[in-house]
């Protein structure tokens, strides 16, 4: 130890927190020795529950506190709710939750309309700091996508065509 | 108030929100002074993280002035500076005794598999994070902790989340005195878990990640040796070459669920999500470490499943030791690294941006734009 400590001296504070005793259960668990009263602790006040929340049913409630905004709402609350049925362990819980996130998405821009705002898709995704810092790259991505557009537009136009000459 | 507010996925803009409300006596309103983009929070951002709800205004990394407490608070007062680290802990569950402070069984209703996190969708407990003006932080006596005024606020708002956990990754490893220690990622937190890794006697340090600027920045920084796996056909026998074909003693994934470099694992997890986002990093790290070695896990997947060779973990005895970071737990140490130069956080940081232009923020980090390493984003009562 001491010789490698010699051979790093260029680096501040080699070694220093260097501890034998770190093997691979240490600093994952601290015996407090009263382990076995895990369901016996005292649980810190509630918070006051005023909104829908979900809670994995790996758990008998709600923790005493909670995060309250965007409580579940619409298509993709249904959605929730129903993959809350299901364990954490199970894919009935996850995709489902996958899939409402996606509803989600385009209930956010209904409710953007709904309230008179159209949201600038394009500076959301940050389209400002492509222009900044990757112009090049933009315009490629910009030209590739109306390549692709006009190829399908042309394939599906020509297809109508040949089926009106049938 | 302002706060950014996530639109689906690669969108989020900053819209006008309420003010936040104290909803139990042990609460804390706080003035943000500063917040940073977590490589984590791309997770959120590129949609890989079940119940990331429209709506939700990410950030789990700030620091702020206490604005308001709830009653029962008796160790901040109004006025405080403090750094929040990420972890919501109650401090009085079975974990939290054990300084588990990343697994409190109180503070996430929605899963039981993580505590709850500021900022980090519903799967973390549905809080608002600290990418806002304002933000609501529950159990104000167990997490917060007022800033040393020695300490500046650039370090202390990267104590909340990626010192800490790159120093557990590190601290995980059990790197022993001479060790060979092979970092996959160096993004922040990997950049940091090599500077650590230093600390606990590793003997060499090698990063390994595809970003040309990022591994010029963390050869300098955390004097390691740092290799593009792009240039290389395959960076696990590039790996078992480097250690006299052996293996490293230890390697620590510090790229999670957003990994390049392997063509099946970026189709299957990042654009199908058929698993729970791109496994490449930890796939490389089992298949890399020595028979008997330790792999530690900081990178963050989401709550399915991921294609990692398990077989080999059995076959050749490896030790997985992986968790979120204890944040509470480890700030004193860490603080006194930071006074005594050991450690400079601060020195990663590559962007300071408006809240107003969060959108920007987050594409210039996601897309690695302007050799972005790491954003903070300044609020505007920050600014005056």
């Amino acid at each position: 130890m001491e010789n490698l400590e010699s051979h790093y001296s260029h680096i501040n504070g080699w070694g220093i927190d260097a501890d034998p005793k770190n093997e691979p259960t240490y600093p994952m668990k601290k015996y407090t020795g009263d382990d076995y009263r895990r369901l016996n602790y005292q649980k810190p006040p509630q918070q006051p529950l005023h909104v829908e929340i979900l809670h994995s049913n790996e758990r008998p409630s709600v923790t005493a506190v909670f995060g309250t905004p965007n409580p579940p709402s619409g298509l993709s609350g249904i959605i929730r709710r129903y993959a809350f049925r299901f364990s954490e362990s199970e894919y009935g819980h996850w995709l489902p939750l996958l899939l409402a996130d996606r509803v989600n998405v385009v209930e956010g821009i209904i409710d953007d309309l709904k309230r008179g705002y159209v949201p600038n898709i394009f500076a959301e995704k940050g389209w400002n700091a492509e222009w900044k810092h990757n112009r090049k790259g933009l315009i490629t991505k910009l030209a590739i996508g109306a390549l692709v557009t006009t190829a399908v537009f042309t394939l599906v136009c020509r297809g109508r065509k040949k089926k009106h000459q049938v | 108030m302002l706060a950014m507010n996530y639109r689906g996925p690669f969108r989020v803009r900053v819209d006008h929100k309420p003010y936040p409300e104290l909803q139990h006596p042990n609460d804390a309103i706080v003035r943000v002074t500063r917040s940073c983009i977590c490589g984590s929070d791309l997770h959120l951002y590129h949609g890989l993280v079940p119940d990331t709800r429209v709506g939700t205004t990410f950030g789990h990394e700030f620091i702020g002035i206490v604005e308001e407490i709830g009653p029962s608070v008796q160790n901040l007062k109004v006025g405080d500076h403090v750094l929040v680290p990420f972890n919501i802990a109650c401090g009085s569950c079975p974990f939290c005794k054990q300084e588990l402070y990343g697994n409190c069984h109180e503070s996430n209703p929605e899963a039981t598999a993580v505590g709850g996190i500021f900022g980090y969708s519903h799967t973390a407990g549905g809080y608002d994070g600290g990418q806002a003006e304002y933000v609501r932080v529950p159990y104000a006596d167990v997490g917060p902790m007022v800033i040393p005024a020695d300490l500046h606020p650039d370090d202390a708002v990267l104590l909340t989340d990626v010192v800490p956990t790159g120093y557990q990754a590190a601290e995980m490893a059990g790197i022993k005195p001479g060790d060979t220690v092979v970092v996959f990622g160096a993004g922040p937190v990997g950049i940091m878990a090599a500077k650590c890794a230093w600390l606990f006697g590793a003997g060499r340090v090698i990063v390994i990640d595809h970003l040309e600027y990022r591994l010029d920045f963390v050869r300098t920084y955390a004097q390691c040796e740092a290799y593009n796996f792009r240039s290389m056909n395959d960076p696990v026998l590039f790996l078992k070459k480097a250690t006299d074909y052996f293996g490293a003693d230890v390697c620590i994934d510090a790229v999670g669920s957003d990994a390049a470099g392997s063509a099946l694992q970026t189709i299957t997890g990042r654009k199908l999500m058929l698993q729970a986002g791109s496994a490449t990093a930890l796939h490389w790290a089992i298949n890399s470490v020595k028979k008997g070695g330790i792999v530690s896990i900081v990178g963050v997947y989401g709550p399915t499943d991921n294609l990692i060779p398990i077989g080999n973990v059995v076959n050749k005895g490896i030790t997985i030791r992986a968790n979120q970071a204890s944040v509470k737990r480890l700030l004193p140490k860490l603080i006194d690294h930071v006074r005594s130069g050991r450690l400079d956080p601060k020195a990663i940081i590559t962007h300071r941006v408006p809240l107003e232009e969060v959108s920007d923020a987050y594409h210039i980090f996601s897309a690695k734009l302007d050799n972005c390493i790491k954003p903070i984003l300044i609020p505007p009562s920050a600014r005056v």
